[in-house]
């Protein structure tokens, strides 16, 4: 995969380095950002990086466009406003699992199924990292954090199928590690219009990875390369087999009509 | 200029149309549902949007959000949506959003009386975030008041780059009053300024002499950065002390400091009275009532009625109370606005209050049976 | 950007790098050795293939282009 130079241009090089610990994956999804949005060459002021709250709530910080970095899962209820206001502007939502599944889980529901054009990249590190590794909807069942020292004793969330059903355009979901699949499917949300989502499950070597002994930013990566398949490897599995691994890949790609169209045309008459 | 018949509801959505807001935001509630219903039609008429959000969380975001996009503004709702809108209305505190906020009280803590008036939720409309900042609340009292104070807020909301709360009650949205709609070009309506300069050099939270910053819009040439995090004047976060204190101390003194500008008190009835009522809202019409027959029976007597509740106009009622020696608060609730009278009034006043917290509005009878008996 | 096997395109600038070790490791020509304080070192730039992986995968923005933005 070629890299679009220009891509540096969307980062606000002065903000860094990042308060993001080493071997974090928060950096590698923000450069996917970046990346795509050199190649569809999307000028500055056309473009917002909404952000939530937490370790990813600091991405606006590093990019050189318009950022917006709101109360915790409130992100996608302050974009309708901006979104409905500012058409033109593409809205990239930059959030948690946290920001995503927990006290946002409303928010995203309802922004999928109003089909607002918001791309969101919910960076997924399995627990909420910022204070302190505790588990998270999104955090698998088993898994140890700081308030489940013997194993999560609740099924996780899975994010990306709850936006498909909620009616959002475009969904996916891959990892830190898969780089290719990762920048294609972000610059496929953002070609999108309507809603779309890319869940990209991202290392927290600090946190989850060192309670459920995976080990630092490598063997995280590691990790992701083998305990995740392509979604239609994951199908074929048994049910017993699908356990130990998670699935990666797109949900959905459909074209229904946006929120503004949907509202306009019943405003006509 | 118009004459209409309209309630309180509408007046105040047909007044900030007229202010030239945009946008609205809300989630269904009594009292103010038909102010919401007006809105979905009428929004789209001006060129507007109407979104119904899944809460009063995401109704106040979508709002914030819809000015931070370069339009004015607004929700509306009631105690039970007002306490979800807490947690946005500080951040747009904290980022400096211009917006409105109609909260028409109603009865009670939690669920209270959905259909029935109060007025307890003037602490909370001051102090219902966490943090120090200041907030500007007014207080119609009429279907008139409606009109005017909420363009007024529209005005105050760009002028001091703040929310701005406006009170009314469930009584007041649903009073139905012929009131003066002036033609829009007899509207003077304030629109926040345009950044100058350079683009590269623009400072969003760079505050101008009076500590008001110059906000830019999502999708403007000048680059926004917009946290509720403390921030420099860049935009960008810092957790640095003196930035935080420079903040915070600006963030109160920008509206603390020109309360002078707000919509000040109404005084009614005799010059320098002895017993003077203080009263506000929907109350403050049985308090001019009651007053009135007080003047007839030979008291002397006056009425303070508060047009901005918060900052609370201490220089304004001392002034107009001066020669009295006997005030009355008269309020729907269990004396929140009679402990700032009492905080800001010397010695030597006697500060009584005729309070109601029972789901009924105060009645003249009662106003005129109070003042006689601190006589 | 054209694609030059047997060069190693990049640059990485030591402000940025956080040492995590993630170019290290995961080099599929293994190019880089990690120096005594992790930090990565570019010994066999003629392996380079020009897949880009380390580009991409570092978090850092530390990894950059050898040409002017």
């Amino acid at each position: 995969m070629d890299i679009p130079v220009r891509y540096g241009d969307y980062i606000d090089w002065d903000q860094l380095p990042h308060l993001w610990c080493p071997g974090c994956g928060n950096g590698i999804a923000l450069k996917g950002v970046a990346l795509a949005l050199a190649e569809l060459n999307i000028p500055l002021h056309k473009l917002l990086l909404a952000t939530g709250i937490g370790c990813s709530g600091r991405a606006g910080n590093y990019v050189s466009f318009h950022s917006f970095d709101g109360t915790h899962g409130r992100t996608l209820a302050f974009c309708t406003g901006i979104n409905v206001t500012q058409p033109d502007l593409k809205i990239i939502a930059f959030l948690g699992d946290g920001d995503c599944g927990a006290i946002g889980g409303n928010h995203l529901l309802h922004a999928a199924r109003r089909n607002l054009n918001i791309t969101v990249i919910e960076i997924n590190n399995f627990n909420y990292a910022m204070t302190g590794g505790q588990f998270s909807p999104t955090t698998p069942l088993s898994s140890i954090t700081s308030t489940s020292r013997k194993g999560k004793a609740e099924y996780a969330m899975d994010t990306a199928s709850l936006v498909a059903e909620a009616g959002a355009n475009y969904v996916a979901s891959t990892t830190v590690y898969h780089t290719s699949q990762l920048n294609n499917f972000i610059k496929e949300a953002l070609l999108t219009r309507g809603f779309s989502f890319v869940e990209v499950m991202s290392s927290c070597p600090t946190y989850y990875g060192r309670y459920n002994h995976i080990g630092d930013g490598p063997e995280m990566m590691k990790w992701f390369k083998e305990k995740t398949l392509p979604r239609d490897k994951y199908e074929k599995l048994s049910l017993e087999e699908k356990q130990n691994y998670i699935e990666r890949g797109k949900l959905v790609q459909r074209n229904r009509e946006d929120f503004l169209t949907t509202y306009k045309k019943r405003r006509k008459k | 200029m118009k004459k209409m018949f309209l309630d309180g509801n509408v007046a105040v959505a047909l007044g900030s149309i007229r202010a030239g807001a945009r946008f609205f935001a809300g989630y269904p509630i009594s009292p103010v549902s038909e102010l919401a219903e007006f809105c979905s039609h009428e929004m789209p008429k001006a060129g507007g949007i109407y979104v119904q959000m899944e809460d009063e969380i995401a109704a106040i975001a979508a709002v914030i959000g819809a000015s931070l996009g370069g339009k004015k503004a607004f929700t509306a709702t009631s105690g039970p949506g007002f306490s979800l809108m807490q947690e946005n209305i500080g951040f747009a505190s904290m980022a400096e959003v211009p917006c409105v906020i109609i909260n028409g009280q109603r009865f009670g803590l939690s669920t209270g009386v959905a259909t029935k008036p109060g007025q307890s939720d003037i602490m909370q409309a001051r102090w219902g975030r966490h943090g120090d900042q200041s907030i500007i609340a007014l207080t119609p009292a009429s279907v008139q008041e409606c009109f005017d104070l909420t363009l007024e807020a529209f005005n105050l909301a760009e002028r001091f780059s703040s929310p701005v709360i406006v009170l009314t009650d469930a009584t007041l949205a649903h009073l139905k009053e012929r009131i003066r709609v002036p033609d829009p070009a007899e509207i003077k309506t304030v629109k926040r300024k345009e950044p100058q300069g350079p683009p590269e050099e623009y400072k969003p939270y760079q505050p101008d002499e009076r500590g008001i910053p110059l906000l830019s819009y999502f999708g403007s040439e000048y680059i926004l950065k917009v946290t509720g995090l403390v921030h420099t004047e860049k935009g960008n976060v810092s957790s640095d002390p003196g930035v935080c204190a420079s903040l915070i101390d600006r963030l109160e003194r920008k509206i603390y400091d020109y309360q002078e500008e707000l919509p000040p008190p109404r005084y009614y009835g005799e010059e320098k009275a002895e017993t003077v009522l203080i009263s506000f809202g929907i109350s403050a019409r049985a308090a001019r009532e009651g007053m009135r027959r007080a003047l007839l029976e030979g008291i002397s007597s006056g009425l303070i009625q508060l047009q901005t509740v918060w900052p609370f106009p201490e220089g304004a009622i001392r002034r107009l109370s001066s020669h009295a020696s006997k005030v009355i608060v008269v309020e729907m609730n269990r004396g929140q606005v009679t402990r700032e009278v009492e905080r800001i009034l010397p010695e030597g006043v006697e500060v009584n209050s005729l309070l109601r917290a029972d789901s009924e509005v105060i009645y003249p009878r009662e106003v005129l049976e109070k003042i006689k008996e601190v006589q | 950007m054209e694609k030059k096997k047997g060069k190693f395109p990049f640059i990485i600038e030591e402000r940025l790098c956080k040492k995590c070790g993630i170019c290290v490791s995961h080099c599929p020509a293994k190019v880089f050795t990690a120096g005594p304080g992790n930090e990565p070192r570019v010994t066999n730039p003629r392996k380079c293939t020009g897949c880009n992986l380390c580009f991409f995968r570092c978090p850092d923005f530390a990894i950059q282009l050898e040409v002017s933005p």
